[in-house]
């Protein structure tokens, strides 16, 4: 049967992928906001898991609202993506380094 | 080896390979849809783990509202593919590493082996004689009500911030005046002389 | 009758209230204003010091000792201002005031074009007051003020003509050594009041003798007797004040002042500040016998070393400045061998005749055209009889000629050197005794240079055709040769001066001649003092010279079997003959002696040393602290070293601000890794 070890294991293993996504897609940003889009997706992974283990609702309703803020997110994200693109012409990560100290 | 037990791999498998695709694939609009995909088969996940609203609610909600969305942006961006392919050689065995570390480390701490002895138990909806749903409902509406308001509002800020961010106001299809520039209006930027010579009408020009 | 604290209250602040309105209301009042209101200060204070004087000694009124007014009490201690009038005081005041009178109208010739004329007035006055504060002081407070308001005053006037550099260097360098002695002379109070409690003279001097046998441990493992560091410190005080060597090297540079300042200040009073100062603390030093013995062979150091620079000198207000260096030597020694009332009462007559010699250089000076080098004077006395004459009276009575006012006090001082017993008493006698050939030599030396022999002047009329207008102002005679005369060219023959210059030169001539014969027997022997001074009875000099004192006139017909008569005989023979009938003799001299000349012309090279080592080093100093130690380690290593720090940190950690986003999140995930292996590896810590 399926046991709480299985929904753990599974991510975990996404949110790895994503996390090394993250380091080897250094010049196209969208695949870093999709990656962060993964790291969530590991993370709800993990709560319906424990939800239905402990038998909780708690874990779902967080769920719920993982879901919405991360919606927000994207949305704001990519607005900002437009931006970006707009102004600089290009969506290489390793270009906007304006931040630097 | 049960058939749920099966299912459960056969997706799990579908999950990671899409998302291996989504962090290796070249082109942007492979790597989203993709991602689709890796959402795709996490519902059925989610499905298996009796978490039904959830799941339908990742793919109306997620794939249908938030991938779409990088769909268009994707598409709509004139992205030059290759020069963000050049530092993917270079960083991958990094990634590799720090991805493979994170991995141990995460399973060493939660104790996989220990609960891989645990009973799933009876699924907790059907035990109080509901559907996954309005047992979802109920402890939302009842326990969770502010934080749910919250999260109305969040969105609603979310779109107000999108918006404004992104908004180019056309001057162009605006039928707006400006009173004080038309009061501020030099004439030599209206009228200008021009000396001509004269002559009677009906003789040649010059 | 009795002593009225508003009579001393006038005779104080008369002289400050002259000196306010003449200084302050210059505009309004003008030159005339400005010089009477100083001078009817002064007088006002001269008629009641004479009157308060009179009462003192012959209307029987007691000594007064009052405080007038309560500055500050901390506890059992307060500072105030208060009088103590006897008969030492009484002395004081008059001397004073009337010297101080005599200057005040002398300057109304000397300084007649000076456009500085009121500021003068103004400065005199204020001197006279400050000087009344310091002796008719009752606390020691009162007399340091009055120590220091000297001190300052003399610098503003040695300073006087302050466009001058030499000027300045003198009035700075007056100050400084001042200030050396004011050092010593603070701690000495200090010390009194750490051995007494008090400052008050009457409390201090009845606990004095119970000082005997108490020491001090100032540095650990030595003890010293208290009495004899008291009396040091104090006479350090007295030694800047009354220029004792080492710190004798104002004084000659004082000249630079104007005459009458020369003569009010270096001669009569503010030198002799000290020799009151040391008078008056007679009840601290009887108890200590070596701080007498040092006082000893320091006056009499000074007295032989500086007669002998007077003998090299050209200027002729130097030769009388060295000249009173010299008689300050004398008068401290008369107090190293517990001869106060010696030392005191040859600080009256030398105030007056001094104040003469001083005044009639003054007068040859103005004569000269403010030339002051006697190489370019000469056969004076066909022009200037009465100032001549002054002048012999006054030299007379410096070389103690028997007779004269300076022969009862200083054969007095000679005599009590030689009858002491005091550690120190033997080199002194013999320094007093040399000292009088010397100063014999060096006053008559000068009286021929001016006044006799042939004119080494020539009266060339106006150089250059410029009128002068003696009521310009802004001409300013200074003590320079002006007009770019060459020395030795006068434009107008020297004449007698005004009689605002004559007049006082033959008022103070008259008590150089007599005032000796009506007061030896009471001042030196006849305790006239009384309560003000105090001698032990085994140190009493004074009185076992008074057994063998039969009277004025026998003292005079004593001094031809005496030995002082010879040596100035002597000395008056040497300078007649050279330099009245031989000059050559001095310029052979010169070369036969020449290290001994040279030592004599660089005044022993006190000030090349000082220049050398305090000045040169004091400046070293400045600037090392100011290169190593404010704009090294303050300014570089502080203040831009810390602000340098900081950048270069802020340049190491800004390495981390890459600007890069990955970069950033890496680092996040980094930190989320290295927590996970915490937890994992620290599990079971709880």
């Amino acid at each position: 049967m399926i046991t709480l070890a299985h929904f753990i294991v599974l991510g975990t293993v996404l949110f790895c992928i994503a996390v090394a996504g993250l380091f080897i897609n250094r010049k196209n940003i969208i695949v870093l906001m999709m990656c962060v889009e993964l790291m969530l997706l590991a993370v709800n992974m993990n709560f319906i898991g424990f939800s239905r283990y402990l038998a909780d609702p708690a874990g779902q309703v967080f769920v719920f609202f993982i879901l919405t803020v991360a919606a927000a997110e994207a949305a704001i994200g990519l607005a900002i993506v437009t931006l970006l693109f707009r102004n600089r012409g290009s969506i290489n990560v390793g270009d906007i380094d304006s931040m630097k100290g | 080896m049960t058939f749920p037990l099966l299912c459960f791999y056969v997706f799990a498998a579908v999950t990671v390979a899409a998302a291996l695709a989504v962090v290796s694939l070249k082109n942007p609009v492979h790597s989203v849809l993709m991602l689709v995909l890796a959402f795709f088969s996490a519902a059925c996940v989610w499905i298996l783990a009796d978490a039904e609203f959830l799941a339908i609610a990742l793919v109306v909600v997620y794939v249908g509202a938030v991938m779409v969305l990088f769909l268009f942006v994707v598409m709509m961006l004139d992205i030059d593919i290759a020069p963000l392919r050049e530092g993917f050689a270079r960083y991958l065995p990094l990634g590799i590493v720090v991805a493979a570390v994170m991995l141990a480390e995460m399973l060493g701490l939660i104790g996989v082996r220990a609960m891989h002895a645990a009973e799933p138990g009876v699924d907790p909806a059907a035990a109080h004689g509901l559907a996954n749903t309005e047992w979802l409902g109920l402890a939302l509406f009842n326990h969770f009500l502010l934080p749910f308001e919250v999260a109305a509002v969040i969105l609603t800020v979310a779109i107000v911030a999108a918006v404004t961010l992104v908004l180019r106001p056309r001057r162009t299809l605006s039928q707006k005046q400006w009173p004080a520039r038309q009061v501020q209006v030099e004439p030599s930027r209206r009228v200008r002389l021009v000396k001509m010579p004269s002559h009677k009408a009906g003789e040649e020009q010059p | 009758m009795t002593i009225s604290m508003t009579l001393l209250l006038i005779i104080a602040f008369a002289p400050l209230a002259g000196a306010v309105v003449a200084g302050l209301l210059k505009q309004q009042i003008g030159r005339i204003g400005s010089q009477m209101a100083a001078i009817i200060g002064v007088a006002v204070s001269c008629a009641l010091s004479f009157w308060v004087f009179y009462q003192l000694v012959w209307g029987g009124a007691p000594t007064f000792n009052a405080d007038v007014y309560t500055w500050l009490e901390v506890g059992r201690f307060s500072l105030g201002v208060g009088f103590l009038v006897d008969r030492l005081t009484a002395m004081m005041l008059v001397v004073v005031t009337f010297v101080s009178l005599m200057v005040h109208i002398y300057t109304i010739g000397y300084m007649a074009d000076d456009p500085g004329y009121q500021r003068f007035f103004s400065y005199i006055a204020l001197f006279t007051f400050s000087m009344l504060m310091l002796v008719m002081a009752n606390n020691f407070m009162q007399l340091f003020f009055g120590w220091e308001a000297v001190g300052l005053v003399s610098y503003l006037l040695i300073g006087f003509w302050f466009d001058r550099d030499s000027a300045t260097y003198a009035s700075l360098k007056a100050f400084l050594v001042n200030r050396v002695g004011d050092f010593g002379f603070i701690l000495g109070i200090a010390a009194v009041l750490y051995a007494f409690g008090t400052l008050d003279y009457a409390d201090v001097f009845a606990q004095a003798p119970q000082l005997a046998g108490h020491t001090i441990t100032v540095v650990p493992g030595h003890p010293w007797s208290l009495a004899t560091l008291i009396c040091v410190l104090l006479f350090v005080g007295a030694m800047g004040k009354s220029a004792q060597v080492p710190l004798h090297v104002w004084l000659p540079d004082s000249m630079e002042g104007p005459t009458p300042i020369s003569a009010l200040i270096h001669a009569a009073t503010m030198v002799t500040a000290g020799i009151f100062m040391v008078a008056r603390m007679s009840p601290l030093f009887e108890m200590s016998p070596t701080a007498l013995s040092l006082v000893l062979i320091i006056g009499a150091t000074t007295a032989l070393f500086m007669g002998l620079i007077g003998i090299v000198q050209y200027d002729i207000k130097r030769v009388i400045a060295y000249s009173t260096l010299s008689q300050l030597g004398y008068m401290t020694a008369a107090l190293g061998v517990s001869a106060y009332a010696g030392g005191v009462y040859h600080l009256m007559t030398h105030a007056f005749f001094k104040a003469l010699l001083f005044l009639g250089a003054g007068s040859v000076i103005i004569a000269m055209h403010h030339e002051q080098d006697m190489r370019y004077m000469g056969g004076l006395r066909k022009y200037m009889p009465i100032t001549c004459v002054t002048m012999w009276l006054g030299s007379l009575a410096l070389c103690a000629a028997p007779g004269f006012a300076g022969f009862f006090s200083k054969d007095a001082i000679i005599e009590a050197v030689g009858e002491s017993h005091r550690f120190g008493a033997g080199y002194a006698y013999y320094c007093v005794l040399i000292a009088v050939f010397v100063t014999a030599l060096y006053s008559f030396r000068l009286l021929y240079l001016t006044f006799h022999g042939s004119e080494r002047f020539e009266v060339v009329g106006h150089g250059e055709g410029r009128v002068e207008d003696p009521h310009d102002e802004a001409q300013t005679h200074s003590d320079d040769p002006h007009h770019a005369h060459k020395p030795g060219e006068l434009e107008h023959a020297p004449k007698e001066s005004p009689w605002v210059v004559t007049v006082p030169l033959v008022v103070l001539a008259i008590p150089s001649v007599l005032i000796g014969w009506f007061t030896v027997g009471p001042a030196l022997f006849r305790d006239w003092f009384g309560k003000a001074i105090e001698v032990l009875p085994e140190n009493d000099v004074l009185g076992e010279l008074g057994e063998h004192f039969h009277g004025a006139s026998a003292m005079v017909l004593a001094s031809f079997s005496h030995a002082p008569f010879w040596i100035a005989l002597a000395g008056f023979a040497v300078a007649t003959y050279v330099y009245l009938f031989n000059p050559a003799v001095a310029a052979w001299a010169a070369k036969a002696f020449k290290p001994l000349y040279l030592t004599l012309v660089n005044k022993y090279w006190f000030d090349k040393v000082y220049y050398a080592v305090f000045a040169r080093g004091g400046v070293l100093l400045g600037r090392g602290l100011w290169r190593g130690g404010d704009a090294g380690v303050i300014d570089t290593g502080l203040v831009n070293g810390s602000a340098a720090l900081a950048a270069r940190i802020a340049s190491w950690l800004r390495v981390v601000q890459s600007g890069y986003l990955y970069h950033y999140a890496f680092a996040m995930v980094v930190g989320v890794i290295l927590l996970l292996g915490g937890f994992w590896l620290f599990q079971g810590v709880s």
